[in-house]
């Protein structure tokens, strides 16, 4: 199979870098492409992925002609895209990260648009529409605008606006991004009827277990591309090396947070209780005397991780030491919420939800944007006030005491909300005075944050210029300069990489072990794992609450295999709306 | 069939277009983008705040403002001597509504006055005054304070206005024969130099077509980049020029409606007279749109942000058409450095059209310079604009 002339793409040596920052420095200068050579083959799919700043948009602008290589050969359906960038934007459909539908425009004018640039006559139309409509389900929303869609449904007719006519290649930049996990599973059902049709697609991910449904996967790391196989074949890397462990004490957040310190391991994950794990090259188990293993079948991400570790030298996890013991008692309640209700005019994003955490517990809050996570998340935090129900945080009632709660709980915010401006130490020190820290004080917990999340060699560097990890560190660190004993983290992983994600979560198991309590949203399924206690929401309701072991048995995987997080989310989440749809249809 | 026919049916534009598909892909993909735009521009409050609601606020707040009839002006009267003539005028003065007179006897309690802005003006009554009314060459000085030129223009209408009633009421009365007619001196101070005109109708146009043009676009380019629309947008056959197109058209039929919502409003609320022709001022006016127009688009291309571009819009077009076309302030009292300055404004040249066209009519050696620096301009901005606005990012 590796003729070129069945290559709808080729790409030799690409090579393509920015400059970051104002300043010319060598430092900065990003090389997002570094070398890179694949090629995509007609009529099948491939997967390009890799974590966060890996490339993966970089090289799907160049194919689409809308940034230029600065060195390299590239090819696209025989064209070179830096000079005859009309003639392939004429003949491919492309759907950028950020799909660019216009949200003040219906479904229909959306679609008609496209329909128009691409010259598609009214008879193909006529037989165009109803297969995208019947594809997308979007046929009872052709009258309403774009922006009133969820996240799941934009993603589908920005898809569907890419096809108004047959393209000779389909790019598709991260198309699942974002979604809930039943949208991700129908969009990825529409891409493989195309390319069942003969269509060549390539599609970006960072959801590593999308790409073992591709016939091809381009792993990209730091601009270089560490493989270009059938998915199998890396997924193989793993093999004979993956194992679940069974944690002596129950506790699997604590075993794999000490698996992942030991430098024979690549890899350890909390599954259902137990603990995943991948080891090095030429260990054995025996050697390590782990506790009560068991060989299993590696997964796509295990064989991701062996790849990883070849070229990111095996970094020490990072701890973090309270300065002050919370000498609080531990197992009791600290954040009761129940009843809660926040209505927007007609719109209510939180509807009867409850909710308890217990002091030192990780509780995550999973479900879909728009599921009313960030919302229930600002009213704990006194940001917003809530309809009606009682929302208490460490003893206080948030909505009588506002501002005495917040002195004891540290938030950080979705979006990277410091100053991009000020440099890291401003910001630290910005902060610490906004939580009313003066003096000597204010100098040992600065002192103290930028050593427990490695930011002194960046501390004047202006935030908006650091790397993505680190602007997370930063944003962690701000919400912890006044000694919180709770943290909120919406959606702290969300655009990490593998490596930094597990860095993460090693922090906030070494802080919950320390008695901080966390509540976390997040829609990375996997990551409920590392969670005492999850809820998982949709549409404002809180539709399954308990342990991950508890909740992933709530779906149905058949082959008696536990159900995977996301199964068990696609199954509450479909009998609720089942069941929505049953008493609408009784009423 | 023609396409601008098509233009005015939106409603089959839609088989009609595809019907077009066989033979003009380019208009069609013109069309389509002219047809979102103009969805958009309707669904989006603040175009149609910039493009309605706005002229309509500026001309009701223009016009209340220059109807407001001055009344009750403080004025010092400087009465030299107390002839029966000379406190006729006064008495003339005193009745007016327009007035309220403090009586001084000499000049220098009068300039104090005025200094410490106690009165807004001085009327001297000399002391030869009666003498020289029968002689027939009667004077009468009238000093204003001139930091507010309009201001100072209406007061002093007034006054000649009651003086002339006097010498009318003397002509009546039978003195008519004695009683020459009396000259009014005026003084401008503080603003010796004044000339300056002040128009409200041109005025508004230039605000108008400076928001819609300008501004309004830079927003909506910057909007396409924000959102990432232009991605999408940029991977199908649409060539640059047609998304320029596409982003014109609309624009300047709403530039068009925001002008004639002035213009009627002009002519029908507070008729305001229109001495040159209607073609000379639309012609015109599409020329500063779409400079306007190219102006918006380049400086959106260029920074990409809403905020960023607004602001600079902002700056580079509507605070120089308020303050340094010579709308507001007459540009030959600007200080020549600041003069240089004006010369690179296009809204100088266009408030220049605008008043000849309103107030002198069609003076085509006043027309057609100004108007053909605006079409360089154009000109210059829209291969600009073309040159910015590539299918690239980064």
């Amino acid at each position: 199979m590796s003729d070129s002339a069945s290559a709808v793409v080729l790409g030799r040596d690409v090579r393509k870098s920015f400059v970051r920052g104002r300043h010319q420095k060598a430092q900065d200068v990003v090389h997002a492409l570094d070398g890179v050579s694949f090629e995509l083959r007609s009529g099948q799919l491939t997967a390009l992925v890799g974590p966060d700043g890996a490339g993966k948009t970089t090289l799907i602008r160049l194919l689409a002609g809308l940034l230029t290589a600065d060195a390299g050969t590239l090819r696209v359906l025989d064209l070179d895209p830096a000079i005859d960038s009309q003639q392939i934007q004429d003949r491919i459909g492309y759907m950028p990260q950020k799909f660019g539908l216009y949200e003040d425009l219906t479904v229909q004018e959306n679609l008609d648009l496209y329909a128009d640039l691409h010259g598609v006559s009214a008879a193909e139309r006529r037989e165009r529409y109803p297969q995208l409509m019947q594809m997308t389900d979007l046929g009872a929303f052709t009258g309403r605008l774009a922006g009133r869609l969820s996240g799941g449904m934009k993603q589908k007719l920005g898809l569907a606006c890419t096809l108004v006519r047959s393209p000779e290649l389909l790019l598709l930049d991260e198309p699942t991004v974002g979604v809930d996990p039943l949208s991700r599973r129908e969009l990825w059902e529409i891409v493989h009827r195309l390319v069942h049709a003969g269509l060549t697609v390539l599609v970006s991910t960072s959801y590593l277990d999308e790409a073992e449904h591709s016939d091809h996967v381009i792993v990209l790391h730091r601009g270089k591309v560490l493989a270009a196989a059938a998915p199998a074949e890396v997924t193989r890397l793993a093999a004979g090396r993956t194992f679940t462990l069974d944690p002596e004490d129950g506790n699997a957040r604590r075993l794999q947070a000490r698996l992942l310190e030991e430098p024979h391991i690549v890899d350890a994950v909390p599954d259902g209780g137990r603990v995943r794990c991948v080891l090095g090259e030429g260990v054995s188990v025996d050697a390590l005397q782990l506790p009560r293993t068991q060989p299993v079948e590696p997964h796509f991400e295990d064989g991701f991780m062996v790849l990883l570790r070849r070229t990111a030298a095996a970094e020490a996890m990072p701890d973090i030491k309270l300065e002050h013991a919370l000498t609080l008692q531990p197992d009791e309640q600290v954040v009761e919420v129940r009843d809660l209700v926040r209505r927007f005019g007609a719109f209510t994003a939180v509807n009867h939800v409850s909710f308890e955490v217990r002091r030192g517990e990780i509780f995550g809050l999973l479900g879909p944007n728009g599921a009313g996570k960030t919302t229930t998340f600002r009213m704990l935090c006194g940001l917003l006030p809530a309809s009606s129900g009682v929302l208490r945080v460490a003893g206080l009632d948030v909505r009588d005491t506002g501002a005495a709660a917040r002195q004891r709980l540290g938030y950080v915010a979705q979006k990277f909300s410091l100053y991009g401006a000020l440099t890291v130490q401003e910001n630290l020190e910005f902060f610490a005075s906004a939580y009313g820290l003066s003096g000597a004080r204010r100098r040992a917990r600065i002192e103290w944050t930028l050593q427990q999340f490695e930011l002194n060699e960046h501390a004047q560097l202006a935030s908006q210029e650091l790397p993505g990890g680190y602007k997370q560190r930063l944003a962690m660190a701000a919400a912890l300069l006044h000694e919180p004993e709770i943290l909120f983290l919406d959606e702290p992983t969300s655009g990490a990489d593998p490596l930094a994600r597990r860095a993460f979560w090693h922090r906030i198991t070494a802080l919950a072990d320390q008695r901080v309590t966390v509540i976390v949203t997040t829609h990375f399924m996997q990551e409920a794992e590392y969670c005492d206690r999850i809820a998982i929401m949709d549409a404002g309701r809180v539709l399954a609450q308990g342990t991950p072991g508890e909740v992933r048995r709530l779906g149905s995987a058949g082959h008696g295999r536990l159900p995977t997080m996301e199964d068990a989310f696609v199954c509450v989440v479909e009998q609720a709306r089942a069941g929505e749809a049953h008493s609408g249809q009784a009423a | 069939m023609s396409w601008q026919a098509q233009l005015e049916q939106p409603r089959s534009a839609w088989s009609a277009a595809s019907h077009l598909a066989h033979w003009q892909p380019k208009l069609v993909r013109i069309w389509a983008l002219v047809k979102k735009e103009t969805r958009q521009m309707i669904r989006d409050p603040a175009s149609i705040a910039m493009g309605v609601v706005l002229p309509v606020i500026l001309i009701l707040l223009f016009g209340f403002g220059l109807s407001l009839d001055v009344k009750d002006v403080p004025i010092a009267v400087v009465l030299e001597e107390s002839s029966p003539e000379a406190l006729g005028v006064v008495a003339g003065l005193q009745l007016s509504p327009y007035f309220h007179p403090q009586i001084v006897r000499s000049m220098p309690a009068a300039q104090e006055l005025i200094l410490e802005r106690k009165v807004d003006g001085i009327v001297r009554i000399p002391a030869d005054f009666a003498r020289r009314v029968s002689a027939g060459d009667a004077e009468i000085q009238v000093i204003l304070h001139g930091s507010d030129a309009n201001r100072a223009r209406i007061i002093q209408a007034y006054v000649q206005g009651a003086i002339g009633a006097w010498s009318q009421r003397q002509a009546a009365e039978g003195h008519g024969m004695a009683v020459g007619p009396v000259l009014v001196q005026n003084r401008l101070w503080f603003n010796d130099a004044n000339d300056s005109h002040y128009f409200l109708v041109p005025g508004l146009i230039v605000l108008v077509m400076t928001l819609i043009g300008a501004f309004l676009t830079s927003m909506v380019v910057a909007r396409e980049w924000e959102r990432g629309t232009f991605e999408a947008l940029f991977v199908t056959p649409v060539r640059s020029d047609e998304i320029l197109l596409g982003k014109t058209i609309p624009y300047f039929g709403l530039g068009m409606l925001g002008l004639s919502l002035c213009v009627l409003s002009a002519q029908y609320l507070f008729d305001v007279p229109l001495r040159g022709s209607l073609w000379v001022l639309l012609s015109a006016s599409m020329l500063y749109v779409l400079v306007g127009l190219g102006i918006g688009l380049l400086i959106s291309s260029a920074v990409k942000n809403q905020l960023i571009a607004s602001q600079l819009t902002m700056l580079a077009t509507f605070m120089p058409a308020f303050m340094l076309s010579g709308f507001l302030f007459d540009l030959r009292s600007m200080p020549a450095a600041i003069r240089v300055i004006t010369y690179l404004l296009p809204a100088r040249y266009y408030v220049a059209l605008l008043q000849t066209v309103f107030l002198a009519g069609d003076i085509w050696s006043v027309i057609l310079p100004n108007a053909a620096v605006l079409a360089a301009m154009m000109g210059l901005l829209s291969l600009g604009s073309r040159v910015v606005t590539r299918k690239r990012l980064g």
